[in-house]
């Protein structure tokens, strides 16, 4: 068996475990697997300026591929500053492994310097963590936590090593398991076969089918499935905010995103249905709104690989626990045997009745303005990038711009933080875009509020020579707080303006970037297409946004999914 | 309703905080837990004695089965079950008379007196935790509880149900 030390079988268990780059900061308890990493070239490290910030890339590098993203730092201060992009993978099942120094066993629990329990700090944000004993276990730990990373739900784990077990002044067998076996973690893949057979009777008999897509759809990669399962029932399909691009936002059959932002259609759909086949989605109360006036009509099918996740909010006639691809494979194979060749005469009304919803045209705004509307920001961005960069956002009311008018033809293009809405998500993860796909159209769209929360990784977008694109929308404030402050508390603004704005321009110089002013919807055209002209250089756009618009449409607080304001006048 | 969750895990550090961590996460009731090895000492068997709706139970048996150190998970009150707790309590016996009626409870109740001082007694009693608590109650009325200490439930599913790697 070769002979090598702990610090040099980390590296050489990341590169066994597939591992391309790392996303690190280094310090005291890691300088070993730093010296381990300064001798070789498989695994690549990306040097960041801040841990949160490595965390979001490994995310967004995970989440644009479907590999599992690995983060490095040290003990302490390092470990508890990836602890928001830990639990911000953990919200929206990224996987993700997070290798941590720790201060040497024998000093564990003396509070010696830079110790923090990082298992326990992480335990309510990880799929699983392990602190390693012994150098010997080196290297199956680390294959243990890729395959918990990226398996069943997939989640965050963290690894914590002592400094001493990765002395690289010792040496100790290497060996990389094969194959992982785990007696107590066995995901369950296939659906059952008496499931899916109530569920396929109740899709070919149903009058108003909708499928809900979401996120685990993407993970299992089951978008042509879903699409061809859709196709074949000529039902209406809806994704979540996470689900973005598992159906092709183009598509005729699709309704939108739905939810607290969704159209109009799309909650009215679900409203409506008569049986609801929800797929890897979790009936967030981000979408449900009031589960007490839930989609009352509806039969609902639930598939979810995490059996935690049916019926936790709302009730499942039918839970099918299985993962969205293997599932809705089975799911057609029995379909096969129902004479659907009536589908389209079947669902004629209920297409009818959506195409009316669809005519009220939820989506529309003021095109003719003096000052820029940030929908037309985002429409303009979809036409200089023919509507196929990869885009990752912030969070707040560009975020919801952007889901709602950059239609995702294709998964794993729209990368943003849904179940934790971690504002300085968004520029750490187009960077892991960037890195996962060096000749993508990365782009970042972001308000001035979330973009200082990780402005610092500017600097090392000009390490790596990241030629991303960050569309900031500009609106002097924090806009989503600005907006609800409107709506609910009578327009008393309590701390969600930014008095003193830097110069984003001269900021993004001082960097070595180019920065871009825009300040008139004229401008707006002209200055997009500079922006992508710039094939090599990361640029900044500064778009001056009209500060009173809001996002909508908008669920109504404690109303059923379909209760909606669509202005800031009307109501449905 | 009470439930007795039943739950066997791999016997690794860190196995118990996260089933602890995960109830106080998720806004879970304790009532008492009873952790220890098994005869495989590879593997711990902890019971949780727990309350609430159906949904709620629902949500721990997924929640706690859901941990990668768990390899099963079952709530023993769904059948027929075993279920015992041990109690050590210590009352004072300063009086003739309080002995007396320490010692006829002690016998009614099953108990064993395992430690004798000039002044008290130490009591130990096994059973179903409502014999524990009427044990308590009736001792209280003749004497002071001076301290009690109880283990928490631990039961077994009665015939032929096991719970098995
Ligand atoms: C780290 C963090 N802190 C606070 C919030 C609460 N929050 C949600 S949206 C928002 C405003 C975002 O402002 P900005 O980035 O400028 O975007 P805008 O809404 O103006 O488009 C805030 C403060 C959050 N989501 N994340």
């Amino acid at each position: 068996m070769e002979m090598m030390s702990g610090a040099a079988m980390v590296v050489r268990a990341l590169k066994d475990a597939g591992v391309e780059h790392v996303f690190g900061y280094p310090g005291g308890a890691v300088l070993d697997i730093y010296d381990a990493l300064f001798a070789q070239d498989d695994v690549k490290h990306v040097l960041v300026r801040h841990e949160q910030a490595a965390a979001h890339m490994a995310d967004g590098y995970a989440r644009s591929t479907g590999k599992t993203g690995t983060v490095l730092v040290t003990s302490g201060p390092g470990a508890t500053n990836t602890l928001t992009g830990i639990a911000t993978a953990y919200m929206d099942s990224i996987p993700m492994v997070i290798l941590s120094g720790q201060v040497p066993s024998m000093h564990i629990g003396e509070d010696a310097f830079q110790e923090t329990d990082m298992v326990g700090c992480s335990r309510p944000i990880v799929k699983h963590s392990f602190l390693v004993k012994r150098a010997e276990d080196i290297p199956t730990a680390i294959a243990k936590a890729y395959y918990i990373a990226n398996s069943g739900r997939p989640g965050p784990v963290v690894v914590d090593l002592p400094k001493d077990i990765v002395n690289i002044q010792e040496s100790h067998p290497y060996h990389y398991p094969e194959h992982i076996h785990m007696r107590s973690y066995n995901p369950t893949v296939k659906g059952h076969g008496k499931q899916i057979r109530k569920a396929v009777a109740l899709l070919a008999k149903a009058k108003r089918p909708v499928l809900y897509v979401g996120g685990g759809a993407i993970a299992s990669g089951a978008d042509g499935l879903v699409t061809e399962l859709a196709e074949m029932l000529n039902a209406p399909v809806t994704c979540t905010l996470m689900g973005l691009g598992a159906f092709s936002g183009v598509h005729p059959q699709f309704v939108g995103m739905l939810g607290m932002h969704g159209t109009l259609e799309a909650n009215k759909t679900m409203h409506n249905a008569d049986c609801i086949l929800a797929l890897g989605a979790r009936f967030d109360d981000r979408v449900t709104n009031n589960v007490e006036k839930f989609c009352p009509h509806a039969t609902i099918v639930h598939v979810d690989i995490d059996p935690a996740s049916i019926s936790k909010t709302v009730n499942a006639h039918v839970p099918v626990v299985g993962s969205v691809d293997t599932v809705v494979t089975q799911v057609i194979e029995h379909l096969r045997n129902e004479d659907l060749s009536r589908q389209q005469e079947l669902l004629a009304d209920w297409w009818k009745q959506i195409e009316q919803w669809r005519g009220r045209q939820c989506l529309s705004y003021q095109k003719d303005s003096e000052q820029i509307k940030p929908q037309q920001v985002i429409e303009a961005l979809y036409k200089h990038t023919n509507g196929d960069a990869f885009v990752s956002s912030d969070v707040g009311q560009h975020q919801m711009f952007a889901a709602l008018y950059y239609p995702f033809a294709k998964p794993r293009r729209w990368i943003n933080s849904g179940g934790l809405g971690t504002m300085g998500f968004g520029l750490p993860a187009a960077m892991g875009v960037q890195f996962a796909h060096p000749d993508a159209t990365s782009v970042v769209v972001t308000g001035d509020g979330s973009i200082q929360m990780n402005i610092q990784e500017l600097s090392t977008c000009l390490q790596y020579d990241l030629p991303i694109k960050v569309i900031s929308l500009n609106n002097r404030a924090l806009g989503m707080v600005r907006q609800w402050q409107d709506m609910i508390y009578k327009g008393r603004h309590s701390h969600s303006y930014m008095d003193s704005m830097p110069d984003f321009v001269k900021l993004a110089e001082a960097y070595g970037h180019v920065g871009i002013k825009v300040e008139h919807p004229d401008q707006l055209d002209e200055a997009m297409k500079r922006c992508f002209e710039h094939k090599d250089r990361l640029v900044f756009m500064d778009i001056a946004i009209d500060q009173n618009e809001h996002v909508y449409p908008m669920q109504i607080k404690y109303g059923a999914m379909d209760d909606m304001r669509l202005s800031k006048t009307e109501r449905t | 309703m009470r439930r007795i969750i039943s739950v066997l895990m791999e016997n690794e550090p860190g196995a118990l905080s996260r089933i602890v961590g995960l109830f106080s996460q998720r806004g879970f009731n304790v009532d008492s837990l009873c952790v220890a090895p098994t005869d495989d000492a590879s593997l711990s068997r902890l019971t949780i004695v727990s309350h609430g709706d159906d949904k709620v139970i629902e949500q721990i048996t997924k929640q706690v089965n859901k941990l990668v150190d768990v390899l099963r998970v079952t709530d023993l009150t769904e059948g027929q079950h075993v279920e015992r707790e041990l109690m050590l309590i210590k009352v004072a016996t300063r009086t003739e008379q309080a002995r007396a009626e320490v010692k006829r409870n002690v016998d009614i109740f099953r108990g064993q007196v395992v430690d004798v001082h000039a002044n008290n007694y130490t009591i130990q009693l096994t059973g179903a935790s409502d014999k524990l608590d009427a044990f308590s109650s009736t001792i209280a009325q003749y004497t002071d509880i001076i301290e009690s200490s109880r283990t928490g439930v631990c039961g077994l599913a009665r015939g032929e149900k096991a719970l098995r790697p």
